[in-house]
């Protein structure tokens, strides 16, 4: 058991001939061997991957000659809000978009969009999804994690990899890793994936990774304090940010007072989730309340 | 990104929004010309003369007068033009005035506020007024948060009529003056989609003693995401107005933000420099920068980084915190180590690499021969950076 990906997934990648699309698709089939397909509009009958893999025109056809269930998205910015609702009105299950640079007037209609689709979406920018031992739909590097019973959700990506590697170091491992981007308006929020990383068997703590700027950490630690049962710990970046700059991602921003980091560590442990102050910590701590 | 008022002022009259006329002054010896220019076309004999600066709380900070006569207009303008200017949002620092806005000044029955903004957490768009203009938002929804109204509006539908009558009610006009507040609002909310903007915001839209509606104070900002679709706004950027450094290291397409401490940091990826800052503060020391290289690090991008890092010259000590994925940690230690032999750097490095190869990412640090001081990990980094700049 894992969550939104397991050794059953089949992956497209949307830019499978992209610079990058073809590097991290080649390294998403080395780690799971469940890339099925790419798409890029006028290669359709051609062949990626050494020819391991075809090449459709449109998500619609990838979907119905390899049955494809999930879509990784790799393309230019101008082109990714296209590509996420080709891939919804494809009705494709999980949609990942690493694309970063997608314009928030874009972000807002996909996102209201897919209130009507069945589609997930992880993203945009962000590093993607990876299950230990069964499959990667993203940049993570697979030789980083390692299968066990820690779900992470965060909005960073080397951050993530730190995390992994604390974690990993401390003696656990991962069961589900989501990147779930650093961009204002993102597919799934924190929330969304605490509520399935409960429901995983395999799940047996979860490891928050938020940041400056929004109400999502908010948000999650109402959830929290509702409906999960399972240990929650939070390390929150950016408490030495300067209010009204912009930290790197286009949604770590202090526009509000209950935006900075403070503000949210204090909600978070108000809601009985186990904070983390420091990124060297984050090992240890989960150590100390698991051991 | 941000532009300045006038700018702001000028797109609002490209959308028929109702604004007041106005000259820009950049340098004194047009003062006299321009002042002249706007008081005899426009037949003003009452001026307000406004400091153009992208920071706000200018008002507050003395940025903003009003003048009866010519000659005081031409006063204010000399003492506000090149004047240092500290707000509450510039901090302790100040900016330098290098434009002044003089606009003719509007006798004001009442003040409106009226803004459009993006809610991140109802991925929407809302539309915010108040009958407390000329305040400052926070302070309103703080202290008198019935005197907002805000309303969500749906991307794929707009604003309706009901909508905007809400939001134009709590000022209790008469029907046409609403019908006319009705109007500004759409033309706004036009102006925020056509532009890609993430605010709009007025404030004060004033109602005058002669019954017009007149947007007195104009602040738009916008998605730097969309900028390379909006040729025409982006072309209003004024570097002058952001730090020379930040602007370099935008030409090699870092991100880089200037603080105020003294431990220059080097990371790959945003979060994981946030979190390299943080814990420069809890080892007791004060980061002097935040700078993203990307999550590849490549030898380019190092040596960028030092340049801009070294450009600074409160830093006392840098810390390199790499995390590397798919880059491999002994190439990435190898371009760091040439970038500080090319560059000759002479300031204390702490250097810690993490992920794939970071065992002979060490040998390699520890055998260069090169004087940089190897981390073994997050915390240990931090604690050596901080001692190396407090020696």
């Amino acid at each position: 058991m894992s969550i939104l990906l397991n050794k059953e997934s089949r992956i497209i990648v949307q830019g499978i001939t992209g610079q990058e699309g073809s590097f991290h698709a080649a390294q998403c089939h080395e780690y799971g061997n469940n890339v099925v397909g790419g798409v890029t509009p006028g290669k359709g009958g051609q062949r990626a991957l050494n020819g391991a893999v075809p090449i459709f025109d449109s998500v619609r056809e990838a979907k119905k000659e390899t049955g494809a269930n999930v879509s990784v998205i790799f393309v230019p910015p101008f082109a990714a809000a296209d590509a996420i609702l080709e891939a919804a009105d494809a009705d494709i299950g999980l949609i990942v978009c690493i694309t970063e640079g997608i314009p928030v007037k874009d972000m807002m209609i996909i996102k209201n969009y897919l209130k009507t689709k069945t589609s997930r979406l992880i993203g945009p920018n962000c590093p993607g999804v990876i299950t230990p031992g069964e499959a990667k739909a993203g940049i993570i590097p697979g030789s980083i994690v390692k299968k066990g019973a820690i779900g992470i959700i965060s909005r960073s990506g080397t951050l993530t990899y730190e995390a992994v590697h604390q974690i990993g170091a401390a003696g656990y491992g991962q069961s589900t890793c989501i990147g779930i981007g650093g961009d204002p308006i993102i597919g799934s929020s924190m929330a969304d994936l605490l509520l399935l990383f409960e429901d995983d068997a395999e799940t047996e703590a979860v490891l928050i990774i938020g940041e400056i700027g929004g109400s999502m950490e908010i948000e999650s630690a109402e959830l929290v304090q509702e409906k999960i049962s399972k240990p929650v710990f939070a390390f929150i970046a950016g408490s030495t940010a300067p209010p009204g700059r912009r930290m790197g991602h286009a949604g770590a921003i202090i526009t509000q007072a209950d935006e900075t980091a403070a503000a949210k560590k204090n909600v978070l442990k108000e809601k009985g989730v186990h904070i983390i102050d420091s990124p060297a910590d984050m090992g240890a701590v989960i150590t100390n309340v698991l051991h | 990104m941000k532009i300045h008022e006038y700018q702001a002022i000028d797109l609002f009259r490209k959308y028929h929004v109702p604004v007041t006329q106005g000259v820009v002054v950049e340098k004194l010896q047009d003062g006299e010309n321009a002042v002249n220019e706007l008081a005899d076309k426009y037949d003003v004999s009452s001026f307000v003369v406004k400091a153009q600066v992208h920071a706000g709380g200018r008002g507050k900070a003395g940025g903003v007068k009003l003048a009866r006569d010519r000659q005081t207009a031409l006063q204010h303008l000399s003492n506000i033009l090149g004047m240092e200017l500290s707000t509450k949002q510039t901090g302790s620092a100040s900016v330098t005035v290098r434009k002044v806005l003089v606009t003719e000044a509007v006798d004001i029955a009442r003040e409106f506020y009226v803004a459009i903004t993006l809610d991140r957490s109802a991925a929407k768009n809302v539309i915010i007024t108040s009958t407390e203009g000329g305040t400052e938002i926070e302070e309103i929804a703080k202290n008198q948060p019935e005197k907002i109204i805000k309303e969500w509006i749906d991307p794929l539908i707009g604003p309706r009529d009901y909508q905007l009558r809400r939001l134009c009610g709590i000022f209790g006009l008469d029907k046409s003056l609403t019908y006319q507040l009705k109007d500004i609002l759409r033309k706004i909310y036009q102006l925020y989609l056509d532009t890609d903007a993430s605010i709009v915001e007025i404030n004060p839209l004033v109602l005058t003693k002669d019954d017009r509606l007149i947007a007195i104070d104009a602040k738009i900002n916008f998605d730097d995401n969309a900028l390379y679709r909006q040729k025409d706004i982006a072309r209003l950027r004024d570097i002058g107005e952001e730090n020379p450094a930040e602007v370099e290291a935008g030409k090699y397409n870092l991100n880089y933000i200037k603080l105020d401490g003294t431990i220059g940091c080097m990371v790959n990826g945003a979060g994981l420099a946030m979190a390299t800052m943080d814990i420069i503060k809890i080892k007791g020391g004060n980061p002097a920068n935040f700078l993203d290289v990307g999550g590849g690090a490549t030898p380019e991008t190092v040596k960028n980084g030092f340049k801009i890092i070294l450009s600074d010259k409160n830093v006392k000590s840098v810390l390199v915190n790499i995390f590397g994925g798919i880059v491999r940690c002994d190439r990435i230690a190898n371009g760091i180590l040439d970038a500080v032999k090319e560059l000759s750097l002479d300031i204390p490095i702490v250097i810690r690499l993490e992920g794939t190869n970071a065992d002979v990412a060490a040998e390699i640090i520890k055998n260069s021969g090169i004087s940089v001081i190897a981390a073994s990990s997050f915390a240990d980094a931090a604690e050596k950076a901080v001692a190396a700049a407090n020696n």
